[in-house]
């Protein structure tokens, strides 16, 4: 087998003394749509913020790509090719819509910093912009401020600014917490049109959005996960049901 | 995906104005203001030629780099530094010493390019003060640049020979190598000195706002979490501001050491620091033409005020305070609320609400500036007795009628214009709303 694109191994991190991540163990293989699922409070962000390098680990090895990655810094681990969402949405409330993903775009270049470049000459950043916008259907909020897109478009920008770099391994924490029906069904066809051919770990709570994108699903309960496997047996897994399917069918 | 990709890049291509025969007009559509401001500033001494206009309009083209650059900072990137002085004195410093060396050694240097010069020592202190303090942002940061500026200010008191102790350092700006016979003796020719100098940072500090570092800092001032997660380093956009904000700072610096031919303390130190944030602020931070309007607005009065008052100070800090309550946009954020009204001509309903406002403000100012001139008179000018000129008009300090009236125009000035606020803030809305339907349509 192949080496995972992200493994975890033994991963602890707890809070003075609260204990929040008690030993996971995770290998997710290249391409694969994983979903986390579990209660509140399991932990679940916490894990994004540990693999992200937003927290670090009080025990345990982070590996992407078969290299450690446990103590990089979170633009290192972005360079390494892993981008993440955020569960509250993490914008640039001030800038255009343009800006917020032309910024994202060019992060992920080598010409980020760059004091002689103009940065509306550089077609290939401009085109790539333009690109996503088309994506997820904000070209024609282009010249809004972000902060006042109304709070889907807001969403769908916060996952533009995550695949805007081209990362091969996107995190998504909860995509589509708070839509209606109707504009989930489109977050979920543009998550799945954007990890075509990526590796995406996506935390969500909506079991219909889980079960219809994901190949494997692992479930985080009080900081461990009690199953890892694909949808059907997850399903009729007794501890899942016990733990969390159970009370949420109910 | 590369299908949709390369479609749109279609498009971009074909939406993109191609004409080569334009392509002059459209270079000078996208420099004209540039241009403007060069005749501008060619053409200004040729309309106030005395000494005094002369004098100052040198000291607002150095003011306009040093608050331009400060912006660099608070405005572009989010940095409050409370220190940006250091890096102007300490440029200033090493280019008197410098212009000192080169006049012993007689060596072939023409003063023109010396503000390089400063620049670069203000770009080295900056890299060097610059890796401690951006390692931090907010207020973190703006500590560390009070404490840094407090250890430069106390330290050219205590190494003379590098800052010249009290007196300062002098040098002699016309006997370097000459070129064209310049001898930058009359001030004439310093201002054009540093008109050259003003258009050249103010281009390239503009062009900066539109590389990928200006949008990064953005990105930082914006977010700077966020910035981290999309592969770029917060404290790397910080530190090359910072770098960046302090070579313009030290090439202001020389060019004041150049106009002043000498160089002491206070370039170093707090208050200039703070001169340069309340320019700054007072022209708008969230325009790039801010830091240039508040840079002329501040030293006019700097000028001025300090000529017919005692007290200049204390109503500056007052001016700062009402910008900072009631325009916290500043003066650019002022002109930009009123520009869409402008261009839809839709000004004249303005005009009454406005000129409503402005007389009650100025009645109430009135006021004040007697109970504060009556009150400096008597605290600080008691030996001189009581009486005192004021508008024109001799007042008796210890009268009580001229601070009846005072305080009657005041408080009186003060309830009026704070019931013509909302007179005029209707008005603004009323005719915004109007010229965004006169856009649309």
């Amino acid at each position: 087998m192949t080496t995972p694109v992200l493994e975890l191994s033994g991963i602890h991190k707890s809070f003075g003394r609260t204990q929040i991540i008690r030993g996971v163990d995770l290998a997710v293989p290249r391409g694969e749509r994983h979903a986390i699922i579990g209660p509140n409070g399991a932990g679940k962000s916490t894990l994004f913020n540990l693999i992200s390098g937003r927290l670090k680990p009080s025990a345990g090895v982070i590996r992407l790509d078969g290299e450690d990655v446990t103590d990089a810094r979170p633009q290192e681990i972005n360079r390494r090719g892993l981008a993440r969402s955020f569960q509250i949405t993490n914008i640039f409330p001030r800038l255009s819509v343009w800006e917020n993903v032309r910024c994202a775009v060019l992060g992920a270049r080598p010409y980020k910093y760059s004091f002689w470049h103009g940065v509306d000459s550089l077609a290939e950043v401009q085109e790539r912009t333009e690109h996503i916008l088309h994506e997820i259907n904000l070209i024609g909020r282009r010249a809004t401020a972000a902060g006042v897109l109304t709070y889907a478009e807001q969403r769908a920008l916060e996952i533009a600014i995550t695949i805007a770099g081209g990362a091969s391994i996107i995190l998504l924490d909860e995509p589509t917490a708070g839509m209606s029906r109707r504009e989930a069904e489109h977050a979920v066809a543009l998550i799945r049109r954007i990890s075509e051919g990526r590796t995406l770990i996506m935390i969500e709570h909506d079991m219909s959005v889980v079960f219809d994108l994901a190949d494997r699903i692992s479930v985080l309960v009080y900081g461990q996960i009690i199953a890892s496997d694909a949808p059907a047996r997850i399903k009729t897994n007794a501890n899942v049901q016990q733990a969390y399917l159970g009370t949420a069918a109910a | 995906m590369t299908e949709s990709a390369g479609q749109v890049a279609g498009q971009v291509a074909a939406s993109r104005p191609a004409a080569p025969a334009w392509s002059w007009l459209a270079a000078l559509r996208r420099n004209g203001l540039w241009l403007l401001a060069a005749l501008l500033l060619a053409g200004l001494p040729l309309i106030f030629r005395s000494g005094t206009a002369l004098t100052m309009m040198s000291l607002m083209g150095i003011m306009i780099i040093f608050a331009l650059s400060y912006n660099m900072l608070l405005g572009q990137t989010g940095l409050l530094s409370f220190g940006h002085a250091v890096y102007y004195g300490l440029g200033a410093f090493i280019v008197v010493h410098a212009m000192n060396a080169i006049i012993r050694a007689k060596l072939p240097i023409p003063l023109p390019v010396m503000p390089l010069l400063g620049g670069i020592a203000g770009l080295a202190f900056a890299v060097i003060f610059g890796s401690v303090s951006t390692r931090r942002g907010g207020t973190a940061f703006a500590m560390i640049s009070l404490g840094l500026a407090e250890l430069v200010a106390s330290s050219s008191l205590i190494l003379r020979g590098f800052f010249g102790g009290e007196e300062g350092i002098t040098t002699n700006r016309t006997r370097l190598f000459r070129i064209f016979d310049w001898t930058f003796g009359p001030q004439i020719q310093v201002y054009y000195l540093i008109a050259a100098w003003c258009l050249l940072c103010m281009i390239a500090m503009y062009a900066l706002t539109r590389t990928p570092f200006g949008r990064m800092c953005n990105a930082v001032r914006e977010n700077p979490e966020r910035i981290e997660f999309i592969g770029c380093s917060r404290t790397m956009v910080r530190f090359m501001a910072f770098c960046l904000a302090g070579f313009f700072a030290g090439i202001a610096g020389s060019l004041a050491a150049i106009n002043f031919e000498i160089v002491n303390a206070s370039y170093v130190g707090v208050q200039q620091s703070g001169v340069v944030l309340l320019a700054a602020y007072i022209g708008g931070t969230g325009h790039f033409v801010g830091p240039v309007l508040g840079a002329i607005v501040v030293t006019y009065l700097q000028t001025m005020l300090s000529d017919v008052t005692e007290v200049w100070q204390l109503y500056f800090g007052l001016m700062f305070i009402a910008v900072v309550m009631f325009a916290p946009g500043g003066l650019a954020g002022i002109l930009m609320m009123h520009a869409p009204m402008l261009r839809a001509r839709g000004w004249h309903s303005l005009m009454i609400p406005y000129a409503l406002l402005l007389a009650a403000a100025s009645v109430a100012v009135v006021g004040a500036i007697v109970i504060v001139e009556l009150t400096h008179h008597l605290m600080v000018k008691a030996a001189d007795g009581t009486v005192m000129s004021l508008f024109g008009i001799s007042l008796d300090a210890a009268a009580p009628s001229p601070w009846l009236v005072a305080v009657i125009l005041a408080a009186g000035g003060a309830m009026l214009a704070r019931a013509a606020w909302p007179i005029a803030a209707r008005a603004l809305s009323d005719a915004m709303a109007e010229a965004q339907t006169g856009e649309r349509s």
